[in-house]
C-alpha cells in the first residue's frame, strides 16, 4: 500500500467489514494489481485508485478490495482471500505472470465470478469475460508512422530498446514495419532497459560513434530523459528529435511548453487499469453489455492535445 | 598466502609488483587496444571522458568495497542503498529550497544529508554484523531489500525529482570539471589514491587484511577486530554516499530502478582487480582497473555493435572470466 493511502485503505477495510451487515444487494469488486515497483506500475496503482475512489461515489451499491502484489504467489493468495472472505462478485486482475496465475483466475471463474483480465493475458484462452489492455503494436506502429512523414530518404536514426522481452519485440517490430521503404537509415539499436541511467550511457556511446543523427526513437519516457540529457552534454541539442512513449508526465509538461526536442510522444497508458474497473463496475450496475476484448489504441500525443494526457498528481 | 603477502609487503616498503598481478592491466590493455581499432571515435577526448566519468559512481563504490571484501565481509546493499541515499538527498535539497535558495549552500547542504545517510546506513550494516554478530552476507541481503523497498516508497512507486533550478545549479558537479577534467573523474581519483596508501601504508589497511586472512590470530595480536570490520562497513556506507552526490546531478532524479545490480559490478570489479574474495588481500589499483575493464566493455559494445546486443551479457561474463584466468595462470611464477 502507498504511503498516503494508508489511512484510506484502513477506511476502505473498515467500511467493508461493515457493509455485509448492512446492505444485502450490495456487491463487491475485487482488484489484484502488482506492487508500484516502477513508474509505469506507479502510474497503473494511482489510476485504481483513483478509479475505485470515483466509483464509490458513484454507485453507493458497489463496494471494491484493492489488494497489490510483489510477486505472483502473494497475488493467487490475495484472490483466494478476496472470495473465501469477501464474497467478491467480479475480479479485475493485471496477472503478475501469465503462467501462475491462469488456474487461480479459472477457480474464480468457476465460482461463477465475473473475470477481467487486464494487460497480461492468461495462459488459456476463453477463462475472462473481458479483456482490457494496451496495444504494443500500435506503440511501435503510430512512433514509426511520425519518423516515416517527418524524416527524409537518407536521414539516420538511432533506436534504444527496452529490456528484452516479447513485449519488446512487438514494438520494435511493428516500428521497422512502419518505416519499411521510407529510406530511412536505422544507424543501430541498442537494449537501454527502459532505464534512465543505461540509456544515459547508450545514448553517450551513440553520439561518439556517429556524427550525423537526425533523430532517436527512445521508445519510452524514462529513456528519453536519459537520451535528452546526454545530448545536451554532447551539446548536440538542436541536431535532433526524441520519440519516448508511455506519456511520463515530466515528458508532456514539456511538450505542453513546447520543447522542440520532443515533438510528439505515443501513449499507452497506465490508466487502463480505469478503463477495466469501469466497464467491470458498468456490467454489475446495468445491463450493459461489457463482455468481450477492449484495446486500447496507441495514440499519438502532439503539443496541441497533450493537455489531455496531463495528470500532475499521478506518480508517472 | 595471504598472510605471507601481508607480511612481505610491511617488511619490504619498495615491493615490487609480482607478475600475476599484471593479469587485469593486460586485460585492460587488450581492450584498449581492441577499442581503438574497431572506432577512431574510441580514443577521443569526449569518449574517454564519458567512460571515465560513468565509472566513477561504481569506482568509488568497489574502492571501499576493496576494504570491506579484504576483511573478509560482503555487502550486497550498495545499489540500494545509493538508491535510497539519492532518494533521501533528492527529498532533502527540496525541502529546503525555501529556507536555504538555490545556491552553494543548498548542494553542501545536500551533500552533508548524503554523507549522513550513507554513513548512518554503514554503521547500521557495520553494528548487525560486528557487534550483533549476523552473518554478513545475510545482513547486507536483508538491508538491500530494505533500501529498494524504502526508495519505491518514498517515490510513491514513481521517480524523485530534483527542483528544476536546484539541478541546474547542482548540473555542473557531474558535468564540469578542472582543467578539462570532469569533477567524477577527479573524484573518483582522489579516493582511489588515498584508498591505496590507506591499505598499503596505514595501520588500518593492515588490520583488514589480518582481519580478512583470520580472524582468531588477529584477534590475539591485539586487533580491535569488532572496530575494523564496523570501519570498513562505515568507510563503504561514506563512499556510497560520495558516489550519490557525483550521481544526483547527472540525471537529477532517482527511482526505484536507481542502481540496481551495482553491488554486483563492484564485487566483480574488486574481485578482476586481484582483491582475494575469501578476505585477507586487497589491492585497490587492482579495483580500480576493474572497474574501468567493466565499463570499457560496454563501452566498445556500445561503439562498434559486431554481435547481437542480446549476446553483451555473455561476452562480459567471458571478459570477467578471463581477467581472472589470467592472473591464476601465471601465479607459478610468484
Amino acid at each position: 500500500m502507498k504511503r498516503r493511502d494508508i489511512f484510506k485503505g484502513a477506511a476502505l477495510g473498515l467500511a467493508i467489514a461493515a457493509t455485509p451487515a448492512l446492505a444485502q444487494d450490495t456487491k463487491v469488486i475485487g482488484v489484484a494489481i502488482p506492487s508500484a515497483t516502477h513508474g509505469f506500475m506507479g502510474g497503473l496503482n494511482y489510476h485504481a485508485q483513483a478509479a475505485i475512489e470515483r466509483l464509490e461515489a458513484t454507485y453507493p451499491q458497489l463496494d471494491f478490495v484493492l489488494a497489490t502484489a510483489g510477486d505472483a504467489g502473494k497475488m493467487v493468495n490475495d484472490i483466494e482471500d478476496m472470495v473465501a472472505t469477501r464474497n467478491i462478485s467480479a475480479l479485475v486482475v493485471l496477472p503478475f505472470e501469465s503462467e501462475p496465475l491462469t488456474s487461480p483466475v479459472q477457480a474464480v471463474k468457476e465460482a461463477g465470478i465475473w473475470v477481467t483480465v487486464v494487460d497480461r493475458g492468461l495462459s488459456v484462452e476463453g477463462i475472462e469475460d473481458l479483456y482490457v489492455a494496451g496495444d504494443n503494436t500500435g506503440f511501435g506502429r503510430v512512433a514509426g508512422e511520425y519518423f516515416a512523414e517527418t524524416l527524409k530518404s537518407g536521414d539516420n536514426i538511432v533506436v534504444l530498446r527496452g529490456i528484452p522481452t516479447t513485449l519488446d519485440n512487438e514494438r520494435v517490430d511493428a516500428f521497422t514495419a512502419a518505416i519499411e521503404g521510407t529510406g530511412i537509415n536505422v544507424l543501430d539499436m541498442q537494449h537501454g532497459n527502459w532505464n534512465r541511467d543505461d540509456a544515459f550511457n547508450v545514448m553517450q556511446d551513440f553520439l561518439s560513434k556517429y556524427d550525423d543523427i537526425d533523430a532517436v526513437w527512445a521508445a519510452d519516457d524514462d529513456m528519453a530523459i536519459g537520451v535528452l540529457e546526454a545530448i545536451d552534454q554532447a551539446g548536440r541539442t538542436g541536431d535532433m528529435w526524441v520519440v519516448g512513449g508511455a506519456g511520463m508526465k515530466e515528458i508532456i509538461q514539456r511538450m505542453m511548453d513546447g520543447d522542440p526536442m520532443l515533438p510528439v510522444n505515443v501513449t499507452y497508458p497506465p490508466a487502463q487499469i480505469a478503463t477495466a474497473i469501469e466497464l467491470t463496475a458498468l456490467g454489475l450496475v446495468s445491463p450493459t453489455p461489457v463482455s468481450g476484448r477492449f484495446i486500447i489504441g496507441s495514440q499519438r500525443i502532439t503539443p496541441e492535445n497533450a493537455e489531455q494526457y496531463y495528470f500532475p498528481d499521478s506518480p508517472f | 598466502m595471504s598472510d605471507s603477502t601481508a607480511i612481505e609487503g610491511r617488511t619490504k616498503p619498495r615491493r615490487r609488483i609480482p607478475l600475476h598481478a599484471l593479469g587485469p592491466v593486460l586485460a585492460l590493455v587488450a581492450l584498449i587496444i581492441l577499442g581503438a581499432s574497431l572506432n577512431s571515435n574510441f580514443l577521443s577526448y569526449g569518449n574517454v571522458t564519458n567512460v571515465l566519468a560513468r565509472s566513477a559512481f561504481i569506482g568509488i563504490i568497489a574502492v571501499g568495497m576493496t576494504f570491506v571484501i579484504t576483511a573478509g565481509g560482503i555487502d550486497l546493499s550498495v545499489g540500494s542503498m545509493a538508491a535510497f541515499v539519492a532518494g533521501v538527498m533528492i527529498l532533502a535539497m527540496n525541502a529546503m529550497i525555501p529556507t536555504l535558495g538555490v545556491g552553494v549552500p543548498l548542494v553542501l547542504a545536500g551533500m552533508v544529508v548524503a554523507l549522513l545517510a550513507g554513513f548512518g546506513a554503514g554503521l547500521i550494516n557495520g553494528f548487525l554484523i560486528s557487534k550483533v554478530g549476523i552473518e554478513a552476507f545475510i545482513v547486507t541481503l536483508g538491508s538491500m531489500g530494505i533500501y529498494r523497498s524504502l526508495t519505491t516508497w518514498l517515490a510513491d512507486g514513481g521517480t524523485l525529482s530534483l527542483n528544476f533550478e536546484a539541478r541546474s545549479f547542482y548540473r555542473p558537479v557531474y558535468y564540469d570539471g578542472i582543467l578539462g577534467v570532469a569533477w567524477p573523474i577527479i573524484v573518483f581519483a582522489v579516493v582511489a589514491i588515498l584508498g591505496e596508501l590507506a591499505m598499503r601504508k596505514t595501520p588500518f589497511g593492515r588490520h583488514c587484511a589480518a582481519l580478512g586472512a583470520n580472524e582468531q590470530v588477529a584477534k590475539y595480536s591485539a586487533v580491535n577486530v569488532d572496530r575494523v570490520r564496523m570501519a570498513t562497513y562505515v568507510l563503504l556506507g561514506m563512499l556510497v554516499g560520495l558516489a550519490t552526490i557525483m550521481y544526483v546531478p547527472r540525471l537529477g532524479s532517482a527511482s526505484g530502478s536507481t542502481g540496481v545490480l551495482w553491488e554486483l559490478e563492484a564485487i566483480a570489479a574488486v574481485i578482476i582487480g586481484g582483491t582475494v574474495l575469501k578476505g585477507g588481500y586487497g589491492r585497490v589499483w587492482g579495483t580500480v582497473v576493474g572497474v574501468l575493464i567493466l565499463s570499457l566493455i560496454d563501452n566498445i559494445l556500445n561503439l562498434a555493435s559486431i554481435v547481437s546486443p542480446y549476446l553483451n551479457g555473455a561476452i562480459q561474463g567471458v571478459i570477467v572470466i578471463l581477467a581472472v584466468v589470467l592472473q591464476r595462470e601465471s601465479k607459478p611464477a610468484d
